[in-house]
């Protein structure tokens, strides 16, 4: 059969090249463009081929944000997944307050996170907070202007508060898929509680953990808002994430060249890792069914 | 291995039950005896599953006691009853392998590696998968799965009662009647009490001594196979046993006859008088094409099943079914039909009513 040539098809396609060049081609060759140029003012460019990359990669400063952004990544996940799964399978199963439920677990994934990085910042306050002014009256020392570790400790369980509930859904969905007859079976074998988690309730959830690992990692690698609005990447830079950083580099300093040269090794670090997740994830899938 | 006793037992899935139709299992009162062969039959929905569930600690009844030889369980956890069920749809632990998945309960009682290395090869030989115990469970086929949940239910050897819950649904035939044969030698081997339920009439009277027949939340007739087909006690048993089923025609039933539109049916045994609604049920095998006896029946069509032919007839406004011998020719003239007397029961109600001789 022969092939129909029609090149007006082309135009049909048009409007939605458009878009996406607008949308993400063009603002990304526009940071490729300032990642290989130095300016010094008038709109006027030099060619700078690859120094801004060189410089960034050996610039203490962005390995200290990077160590930190991975350190927090790390607690969180750390908190948030066992926390997560530990909220899920406590939660009831049908009824009136397995709806209840669902819906307050849902409340703080629906505040915005200027909102939320708000809140804590003025929980957290020693004069007024009354998370602040309780630890405060308690002899707790605890002021997150001032003290590293109070600055992480709220930062984190900010994240915490904020987060768990998505893992927690996320594991809770995967556990009403489970049917009633792996329980029942697993009686009839005197399972112990724990052989039921570690044998039934932990590979049907395998498939929604991996989503929530990936989402919250992303999430977390690319933490913005809160952060700054509660702490300001503060005290000294004690919690100034990549995206902080990034943000101080190109708006505060304006020096544009190291920080798009900085914007795209921060795209790639993202793109590696989800490529990591995504070859572990349909690695597991093969496994299961192959071996 | 232990005898079970069913107390009173009724058990409804509404909190405060009204009347009888909340009861999705109706009082009942029997015991299991030690070491035989139950098969539990009825329709889907008619509560099987409900007593299965009961006896083997997944369900607490609404009321009544459960007794294993003598000793009070029915508030005993499913781990204590020590019992083995599998259910219709396969269950297996998709991380673990094989051999893993048939150790599972074993090593939950704490049985000895000689013990489970022992049982796992016995027990994979029997199911037919000594090849793939090392493979992971996780992406067998539906039948190898449930070949797997058989296993784990058949590996302890103490259990107090096995139960099979429609196991064999989704093995295909030729394994099922392997593996029905596999589960009758166990039973010779071990005398586990065993209950097994199905809606499939010959797996139930090919595998059991003795056919429990549920319908409607009640046990409407507890049997040997053959006196299931011979006296069925409740309509439902004379329907449900036998294919075709028994033939059921209302009647007026006065002394040892039956009046069918006016034409009398010898019934062999006498009969006081009778409430409720009355029909007679006459197995298709009891029944006979005659040119010359008997009343007159309108034929609609033959079937010849191979090892006889089933004759689809109108007998007075009634769809009634006979059995006749593969060789015997069905000519023009058949038109009437004969009821072998002695094989015509009598029902009031839908309930068996006992002639006495004539």
């Amino acid at each position: 059969m022969e092939k129909t040539v029609n090149q007006k098809a082309w135009f049909l396609v048009l409007p939605v090249l458009v878009l996406v060049a607008f949308s993400a081609v063009i603002p990304l060759m526009t940071v490729v463009n300032y990642s290989v140029q130095d300016t010094f003012g008038n709109n006027q460019f030099f060619w700078a081929g690859l120094e801004w990359f060189s410089e960034m990669l050996h610039s203490e400063r962005m390995w200290n944000a990077l160590t930190r952004q991975l350190m927090f990544s790390a607690i969180i996940l750390a908190i948030e997944v066992p926390l997560g799964i530990f909220v899920a399978l406590n939660m009831p199963k049908r009824g009136f307050w397995a709806s209840v439920c669902l819906v307050l677990m849902a409340l703080p994934l629906l505040i915005p996170w200027n909102v939320v990085g708000t809140i804590w910042q003025i929980f957290g306050r020693v004069d007024i907070g009354l998370l602040g002014y309780t630890l405060e009256q308690l002899g707790i020392p605890y002021n997150y202007t001032q003290d590293i570790f109070a600055a992480w400790a709220t930062v984190v369980v900010m994240d915490v508060w904020h987060w768990t509930s998505l893992v927690a859904l996320l594991a809770y969905a995967g556990l009403q898929s489970i049917p009633d007859a792996y329980y029942q079976a697993a009686k009839i074998d005197q399972a112990s509680r724990w052989s039921v988690f570690r044998y039934i309730e932990l590979p049907k959830m395998q498939g929604v953990l991996m989503i929530a690992i990936l989402l919250r990692f992303m999430d977390s690698f690319m933490i913005y808002t809160e952060p700054f609005v509660v702490t300001g990447g503060g005290p000294g830079n004690a919690t100034t994430f990549l995206s902080i950083d990034l943000v101080k580099m190109a708006l505060g300093q304006f020096d544009l060249g190291p920080a798009a040269a900085f914007s795209i090794m921060y795209f790639l670090v993202i793109l590696l890792i989800c490529w990591v997740f995504y070859t572990v994830m349909t690695n597991l899938d093969k496994r299961g069914v192959v071996q | 291995m232990a005898q079970i006793t069913l107390e009173n037992l009724a058990h409804s899935y509404l909190p405060n039950p009204r009347g009888e139709d909340d009861y999705a299992l109706k009082e009942l009162n029997h015991v299991w005896t030690d070491g035989e062969a139950y098969a539990l039959l009825g329709s889907s929905g008619c509560g099987k599953t409900t007593l299965l569930n009961i006896i083997s600690g997944l369900l607490t009844p609404s009321q009544g006691r459960i007794l294993f030889d003598g000793n009070d369980v029915t508030h005993a956890p499913t781990a204590a009853r020590n019992i083995a069920q599998v259910f219709q749809f396969p269950v297996v632990y998709d991380t673990m392998t094989v051999r893993q998945n048939l150790a599972f309960p074993l090593k939950n009682r704490g049985e000895d590696a000689a013990t489970i290395a022992r049982r796992v090869q016995e027990i994979a030989q029997m199911i037919g998968m000594e090849g793939e115990l090392d493979r992971k469970a996780q992406g067998l086929t539906a039948d190898a799965k449930q070949k797997i949940s058989l296993g784990r239910g058949m590996v302890r050897e103490d259990v107090n009662a096995l139960l099979f819950d429609e196991p064999l649904t989704v093995i295909d035939p030729h394994m099922k009647w392997e593996l029905r044969t596999q589960l009758k030698s166990l039973h010779r081997q071990f005398g586990h009490t065993m209950i097994y339920v199905t809606h499939d009439q010959t797996e139930a009277l090919t595998f059991a001594d003795k056919v429990v027949v549920m319908y409607d939340g009640r046990v409407v007739q507890i049997g040997t196979p053959e006196e299931l087909f011979e006296t069925p006690e409740h309509t439902f048993v004379g329907y449900f046993i036998g294919s075709p089923g028994m033939n059921i025609i209302p009647a007026q039933v006065e002394g040892t006859q039956a009046h069918v539109n006016g034409s009398a049916i010898d019934l062999g045994r006498g009969y006081g008088p009778l409430n409720g609604k009355v029909v007679i049920g006459v197995r298709p095998e009891h029944a006979r094409l005659s040119a010359s006896e008997g009343l007159p029946v309108r034929i609609r069509r033959v079937e010849d099943v191979g090892r006889h032919k089933i004759v689809r007839a109108e007998f007075f406004g009634n769809d009634i079914n006979i059995i006749a011998r593969e060789d015997e020719a069905i000519g023009a003239d058949m038109t009437r039909v004969v009821f072998q007397p002695g094989k015509v029961n009598v029902y009031a109600d839908d309930w068996r009513v006992k002639g006495e001789a004539a």
